[in-house]
């Protein structure tokens, strides 16, 4: 009797072990996210990706993309290993065209809060970046540029410029230097964008190709003002190089999260994309990613900050009126145009 | 001829035949594994690489990689990387002639320190030596700044981010490449063949004209066409140098698969790099004969 009880204990403490067992096993359900690597893909896991992974009951492992040229691979595998990426947003938009992610699931993820450009039907932005207007202070001492028709403006602002040699950004840039109104930007009168840059050229000293490299430009003073990522100005200033930079006329882009097709943990991505896109996370990004925004308009409900960290946040109430979001479906149609007229311009 | 001789002949023919098919099947069998990697490596992934550009991003099978060759663009890339490796190997050739000459004519142990010191930049990374030049040519750098101390000039120099820098830099990195074969060529020749012209009357300016110049344009050929080949592919100093105007062709390679994601496209692009470096590889060859044997007779 005794022995036949101890046995049924037993079974019964096994079957609970192995319910609790699988429980875990659900919960522990590993999704690979896949970023751009370096700082950014820290700050973000720290910031975004860590908290909602823990909400959601999963564990994270990180890998690094190489555009969406990686993302393509992956999803022509078959059973791709990663299963959420991050991107920028016009990339977002052109793998979403060619059909290499889950659609989103928008009943779990809340979209309030969102502008209408910051998410699509495949993907959905996770943060913002700024473009902005930078200079050396030590050049222009009494008199420094305050928006991109100074920056076109040569004989009032003489000195070495530089801007990207992709063209994404520039060619909004190029037509706010034309007096062209920021609300009336897309769809990009390229004609007119392209002249302007034509006649910028002689006084562009480099076209920089990486962040670190316009960072290392301004700092070493090989240029002396510049379109440059407001992450990696904000770097240059922390470094004690005599540098400032204006939110005025900057132009604001989207990095986004994606889930690849064919993931075997789809529905855990949601839920994790989800955690990511709350207000409660995203208002984590003023203070732990200053220069970086988040797309929740809600984080600035949510969240309370001091004027210093609202001074800073490119997406702070101030702030974001002084920019325009870029449009990444125009970019997504219009791409492979622009870039090549774009290239042959810099390098002719 | 006799009747013995007659009948002999086919019996010793088929010997011999037979003693030649079978050296060749043994020099065939020894080199079976090279030439199977050869084809793992090269053969296999060259032929994928061919195969992706016939179709269009869509899967379809089509010349669109090709049209888009013809692009303002993609033609302008290539002029300009025509240009900058000409211009690298040109330049090679002026600097690298004289070292290799030196070296050639002094006792071969002090040439081997000396090439010691053309081959230790050799064994240093690219990257480091890239960058390098960067700090030492910026506006800011170490030899504008020399430059205005001393007095020489008042406004930086612009020696990189644009086509100076990455031809200075492009120059660094290919020196060995030209100096060492011609080196080794130039040691070859026979200082007997510059006596006898000594001995027949010819200034030394002279011997080296007609008899050096001309015996050392073989390994002068080899030297540059290699040069200007690993020029054609060159992407990092380009791209850290050239200020992101100085568009090479593994610049569009690098773009269409990494920003891109067009695999078509980058396919395309080394496709025709490597005929086209086919092409140029085989008019150098047939060149560098016809200058050898005219300046021979001349």
């Amino acid at each position: 009797m005794f022995l036949k009880r101890l046995a049924i204990a037993n079974l019964l403490g096994a079957a609970t072990a192995l319910l609790v067992a699988s429980n875990a096993m659900a919960a522990g359900e590993t999704l690979t996210i896949s970023g751009f690597g370096g700082n950014l893909q820290k700050d973000l896991r720290a910031t975004l990706w860590q908290p909602a992974a823990d909400a959601a009951g999963v564990t994270l492992s990180e890998e690094t993309q190489d555009g969406l040229a990686s993302v393509r691979v992956q999803v022509q595998s078959g059973s791709p290993t990663w299963d959420i990426v991050h991107l920028g947003a016009d990339e977002c938009a052109v793998g979403g065209k060619e059909g290499l992610f889950e659609p989103l699931d928008y009943n779990v993820i809340k979209t309030a809060g969102f502008d209408k450009k910051a998410y699509g039907d495949h993907w959905i932005a996770t943060n913002t970046y700024s473009v902005v207007l930078a200079w050396r202070t030590d050049v222009y001492k009494d008199k420094h540029p305050t928006s991109w028709k100074d920056f076109w403006d040569v004989k009032a602002f003489p000195g070495r410029r530089a801007l990207s040699t992709y063209p994404q950004e520039m060619m909004e840039i190029a037509l706010l230097g034309a007096g062209v109104s920021k609300d009336k930007l897309y769809p990009l009168d390229t004609k007119l964008s392209l002249e302007k840059l034509k006649e910028i050229k002689p006084d562009i000293s480099v076209w920089w190709s990486s962040g670190a490299q316009s960072a290392q430009l301004l700092k070493d003073k090989e240029v002396d003002m510049m379109a440059i990522w407001g992450s990696r100005v904000a770097s240059v200033i922390k470094d004690g190089a005599p540098v400032e930079f204006t939110y005025d006329n900057g132009i604001l882009g989207y990095g986004c999260l994606a889930i690849l097709k064919g993931s075997a943990h789809a529905a855990a991505a949601q839920k994790f994309i989800a955690g990511v896109v709350s207000p409660e996370v995203q208002a984590r990004i003023p203070e732990m990613m200053p220069y970086y925004g988040p797309t929740n308009s809600l984080a600035f409900k949510v969240g309370k900050f001091s004027p210093e960290v609202l001074a800073k946040s490119n997406m702070s109430p101030e702030n974001v009126a002084k920019q325009t979001f870029i449009d990444a479906n125009w970019w997504r149609d219009n791409n492979e145009l622009v870039r090549e007229d774009y290239s042959l311009l810099i390098s002719n | 001829m006799t009747a013995a001789d007659i009948d002999q002949q086919p019996l010793n023919a088929g010997l011999l035949a037979g003693d030649e098919r079978r050296q060749r099947a043994a020099m065939f069998g020894l080199s079976l594994p090279a030439m199977l990697l050869v084809a793992l490596v090269l053969l296999v992934p060259f032929s994928w690489l061919a195969w992706l550009s016939l179709f269009d991003a869509s899967g379809a099978l089509s010349s669109e990689n090709y049209a888009r060759l013809l692009r303002p663009a993609y033609v302008n890339s290539f002029l300009s990387t025509l240009q900058v490796s000409a211009a690298v190997t040109a330049i090679c050739i002026l600097l690298g002639y004289p070292v290799a000459y030196l070296l050639s004519q002094l006792p071969q142990r002090v040439a081997q320190v000396l090439l010691v010191f053309i081959i230790l930049p050799f064994w240093t990374s690219v990257l480091v030596r890239t960058y390098a030049w960067l700090v030492l040519l910026q506006r800011e750098g170490v030899i504008n700044t020399w430059l205005k101390q001393l007095g020489l000039i008042s406004e930086s120099l612009p020696l990189v981010n644009n086509l100076t820098g990455t031809i200075i830099g492009m120059v660094h990195v290919m020196l060995p490449f030209l100096i060492l074969p011609l080196y080794a060529s130039m040691r070859a020749i026979d200082p007997v063949y510059l006596r006898a012209a000594a001995n027949c009357g010819a200034s030394p300016a002279q011997s080296f004209r007609q008899v050096f110049l001309p015996l050392s344009a073989r390994g002068l050929g080899a030297g540059a066409a290699l040069t200007f080949v690993l020029c054609l592919g060159f992407y990092l100093t380009p791209a850290l140098l050239g200020g992101g105007r100085v568009a090479m062709w593994s610049t569009q390679i690098a773009d269409a698969v990494s920003k891109f994601a067009n695999w078509g496209a980058a396919s395309a692009l080394s496709v025709a790099l490597l005929v086209v470096t086919g092409i140029i590889l085989w008019a150098m060859k047939l060149a560098v004969r016809r200058l050898g044997s005219s300046l021979g007779e001349g």
